[in-house]
C-alpha cells in the first residue's frame, strides 16, 4: 500500500488505527484519507487496509 | 465621515479589479477560532474585500492574547466574536459578520459552517483541530478547509509552508508543536502563518488552487 506517498508492505494485516499508531501519531490528533475519502474517526479500528490502498495521514500540532 | 458602501466597493474594484473583487466579495468564508490565526485572518480577508464572514469562538479576550491576536486593550473581557466584529467593521462597516459564541463540536459544526465555500481552522489544541477538520470533511461536502499547524517561535520564516494534503484540505505551518519552542507563540510568525492561510483562501476563490 501507499502511505503518504511511500510504499509500505506490512507483514501482518493492519487497521487504519494500527497504521496511525505505527507512525507514532495519536489517533485523536490526525485526519486520514483512504483512497481519496476521509475516514470517520470511529472507523479507524474497523477498517482493514488492503494491498492496493492509498492512505494519507495528517497530524496536527499545538498553537494558533 | 465614513465612506459610503459604493465608495468602498469602487476603491476595492480599483485596487483589485472588478472581477477579482466580485469573486472575493461574494464568497462565504468561515473562521473557526479567533486567536492568533483567526483574528488576523479575519482582518486580512476583510481588507481584501471579503464581505460574508462566519466566525466562531467561545472565549473572551484576555491580556495574554494581546501579544499576537488582533485585539486592543479595551477589548479585554469582551467576547472574541464581538471584538472581532468591531475590528472588522472599522475596515468595512457594510460587511456581514455572522457571530457564533459557542464551543464547536461535531453536532453544531455542520449547521454553522455547512454553507461556507472555505473554512479556516484556527484552533490551538491538536485534538480540537482534528475534530473540526474531520467533521468538516466528513459532514460538509464541498467545503474546502485551510488549517494552521505549527507557527511558534521566531526566525525561520521560510519554514512556514502551504501544502495541499487531501483533496479539500490545505495545511499551513512548519509542523512543529508550540510546546518547548523558545518564545512561544509570537506575533510575526503567527501572522506569517495567518497570511499563508488568508492567501490560500483568496487563491482558492480566484483560481480554485493556491
Amino acid at each position: 500500500m501507499k502511505v503518504n506517498g511511500k510504499d509500505l508492505n506490512p507483514v501482518s494485516p493492519m487497521t487504519v488505527e494500527d497504521l496511525v499508531l505505527s507512525t507514532g501519531r495519536v489517533p485523536d490528533r490526525v485526519a486520514v484519507e483512504l483512497n481519496g475519502k476521509i475516514v470517520p474517526r470511529a472507523e479507524y479500528p474497523r477498517i482493514l487496509l488492503k494491498e492496493d490502498d492509498s492512505v494519507e495521514i495528517v497530524g496536527f500540532v499545538g498553537g494558533g | 465621515m465614513l465612506p459610503s458602501r459604493d465608495e468602498l466597493e469602487a476603491a476595492l474594484c480599483k485596487r483589485h479589479s472588478p472581477e477579482v473583487h466580485g469573486a472575493i466579495s461574494k464568497a462565504r468564508i468561515g473562521i473557526a477560532g479567533l486567536g492568533g490565526l483567526g483574528s488576523n485572518i479575519a482582518a486580512m480577508l476583510t481588507r481584501a474585500g471579503a464581505s460574508h464572514l462566519t466566525i466562531a469562538d467561545f472565549d473572551d479576550v484576555e491580556i495574554t492574547n494581546i501579544n499576537r491576536q488582533n485585539y486592543y486593550l479595551r477589548h479585554i473581557g469582551t467576547a472574541k466574536t464581538d471584538a472581532t466584529e468591531e475590528v472588522l467593521k472599522m475596515i468595512n462597516p457594510y460587511m456581514t459578520v455572522v457571530k457564533n459564541k459557542v464551543r464547536l463540536d461535531p453536532y453544531n459544526i455542520p449547521g454553522i459552517f455547512g454553507g461556507c465555500d472555505i473554512v479556516c481552522e484556527a484552533f490551538d489544541v491538536p485534538a480540537q483541530k482534528a475534530m473540526l477538520i474531520n467533521t468538516l470533511l466528513e459532514k460538509c461536502p464541498g467545503v474546502k478547509v485551510a488549517s494552521g499547524s505549527g507557527m511558534a517561535g521566531y526566525g525561520r520564516s521560510d519554514d512556514i509552508r502551504t501544502e495541499r494534503l487531501f483533496a479539500d484540505l490545505y495545511i499551513h505551518g512548519d509542523g512543529v508543536d508550540m510546546e518547548g519552542v523558545r518564545g512561544g507563540l509570537m506575533s510575526p510568525r503567527v501572522n506569517i502563518c495567518a497570511a499563508h492561510m488568508a492567501n490560500t483562501v483568496i487563491a482558492l476563490l480566484l483560481e480554485g488552487d493556491p
